[in-house]
């Protein structure tokens, strides 16, 4: 068989003409889709309401600057208390992986909405204990309630996230670290940590969107995020744009994030593509 | 009012909560149970038509899984429980102007839901699509079988197979975000924890047995699971 023949076999078949039924049915899709973007269009223009805007736009921004503090000063703090974590789930001791499996089974087996109404309401039941130690201030305020739950939540999330990403490298590089003589902090802050990271990057980056849909739920305990401005402005124009707005806002939020995280990946993985 | 002991306040009956936070419980089992079908039903024909060859197919499904899994749930749910009324309002008002519309949370909770679980499954089955090897179609078509048989009789059978740990994890996250139905006042689990720490001012108590519940659920879902797999890998062609 000659090279042309061999080519004219392996190509793919041509793309299929005129109107098969998936196309039909994908333009049919699509129209329904365009119809939908043209009638939210539609209604925020015809609901156009200046005052409205006036009146809640500030309000929306800042109800955003207080999610992004929640979710970045929650993904801090449950980065630090992660890594206790990692290193109890990676631990030979049978009671430390013990008590770190507990720990990451229960933030990560209920739902969020749950563990911060245990923060929240909860500690009210202690009030009398946490004022005799001089911490009652720091949960009497439902943002630090809010923060609080969701670094414990997260924490839980990010060391299995670490404990996949490092486990992923191979035990040949640890071998070949300590055959240079590399002790452990060091191979793994040299050898293993780079590489765990590229395998992280990914689920890290799912994580804070995670994070940042779910910070919406501290509206619900009167902390006054996005959400909580949507819900007021809601509550006092029972005008349904409020609602379309926020979305409109968590929806720019995550895709920014998600391409971020895609881009910086692709820079970071250069080295591994041929 | 006076001082209970906290085994009065979880007895079952009149005086205890048990029996009304089992009742929750059983709202929110059959809440998933009822979204599981249409999420799964919805994510297969979503996966489906994103590996389909079609380009207006994939954009969408795409389009589909970006927006609800870029919205948060709590939106969502609002969006739909709010802005259903008024949409059915405006449409059955050209037929009867004087109905009024109200939307029951379960149903709302259970299309939001259905439409986030769906496109974390599509995700699921999509990567099962593509450990599928290509022949196994073509194998199809050869036998003669149509398209629609050789997905039914050929590829689902093996793709359920290669999605199904995916699957759990998404139901999962199903059985957690029912929770946030609770918002939109459904009486099921931790709404009615919720009125049992209010009534009784014992908060971190009801809460707390409001987590147990969701953990004992994980808990048999994932031994329930573990049976499916075992017996599915049991049934694998050798």
């Amino acid at each position: 068989m000659s090279i042309t023949e061999a080519i004219a076999v392996e190509r793919p078949p041509p793309p299929a003409h005129g109107w098969p039924r998936t196309r039909i049915v994908g333009y049919a899709l699509v129209g329904l889709w365009i119809l939908f973007g043209l009638g939210i269009v539609a209604y925020l223009f015809y609901s156009w309401n200046g005052e409205f805007f006036a009146r809640y736009a500030p309000a929306y921004l800042q109800g955003l600057g207080t999610t992004l503090a929640l979710v970045s000063i929650s993904m801090v703090v449950g980065a630090i208390l992660s890594l206790p974590v990692t290193y109890g789930r990676m631990s030979k001791n049978r009671i430390l992986s013990g008590i770190a499996y507990c720990y990451v089974y229960f933030f990560r087996g209920t739902p969020l909405l749950v563990q911060v109404y245990l923060v929240y309401y909860g500690v009210g039941s202690f009030r009398v204990q946490l004022e005799s130690v001089g911490l009652w201030w720091f949960f009497r305020d439902a943002f630090n309630c809010g923060v609080f739950a969701f670094a414990l939540n997260t924490a839980a999330y990010q060391a299995e996230i670490l404990r996949g990403a490092i486990e992923s490298v191979p035990r040949g590089q640890w071998e070949g670290a300590a055959s240079l003589g590399l002790h452990k902090l060091q191979t793994l802050r040299k050898v293993i940590l780079p590489q765990a990271f590229i395998v992280a990057l990914r689920p890290y980056g799912n994580e804070l969107v995670l994070m940042i849909k779910a910070s919406a739920i501290v509206a619900i305990i009167t902390v006054y995020d996005l959400m909580g401005n949507a819900k007021l402005a809601y509550a006092k124009s029972f005008d349904f744009q409020a609602y379309v707005w926020v979305a409109i806002v968590y929806l720019v939020m995550v895709e920014i994030l998600r391409h971020g995280v895609e881009w910086i990946e692709r820079r970071i993985t250069i080295h591994l593509h041929r | 009012m006076p001082a209970q002991s906290i085994w009065t306040l979880l007895s079952w009956g009149p005086d205890g909560w048990s029996d009304d936070i089992a009742y929750g419980a059983m709202v929110t089992i059959a809440l998933a149970l009822a979204t599981l079908p249409i999420g799964l039903t919805i994510g297969f024909f979503v996966a489906w038509a994103k590996q389909s060859e079609e380009p207006s197919l994939r954009l969408a499904a795409n389009i589909y899984t970006t927006m609800f899994r870029g919205l948060p749930e709590l939106v969502t749910l609002f969006l739909f429980f709010f802005g259903m009324p008024i949409l059915l309002q405006y449409i059955i008002r050209f037929f009867k102007p004087e109905a009024t519309i109200d939307v029951d949370s379960f149903v709302a909770g259970m299309i939001v839901l259905s439409l986030i679980f769906s496109s974390y499954a599509s995700e699921v089955f999509l990567s099962a699509f593509r450990a599928i090897p290509k022949g196994q179609y073509e194998g199809g078509y050869a036998i003669g079988l149509s398209k629609w048989l050789t997905m039914r009789k050929v590829i689902l059978p093996q793709l359920l197979r290669i999605a199904f740990p995916g699957l759990e994890n998404c139901w999962l996250s199903l059985l957690k975000d029912t929770a946030l139905v609770s918002v939109v006042n459904l009486a099921e689990t931790l709404r009615n924890a919720g009125v049992a720490a209010r009534v009784t001012k014992h908060s971190f108590l009801f809460y707390s047995f409001a987590a147990l519940v969701f953990l004992v659920l994980a808990i048999l879902s994932s031994i329930a699971t573990g049976f499916i797999l075992r017996s599915l890998g049991r049934r694998e062609a050798r």
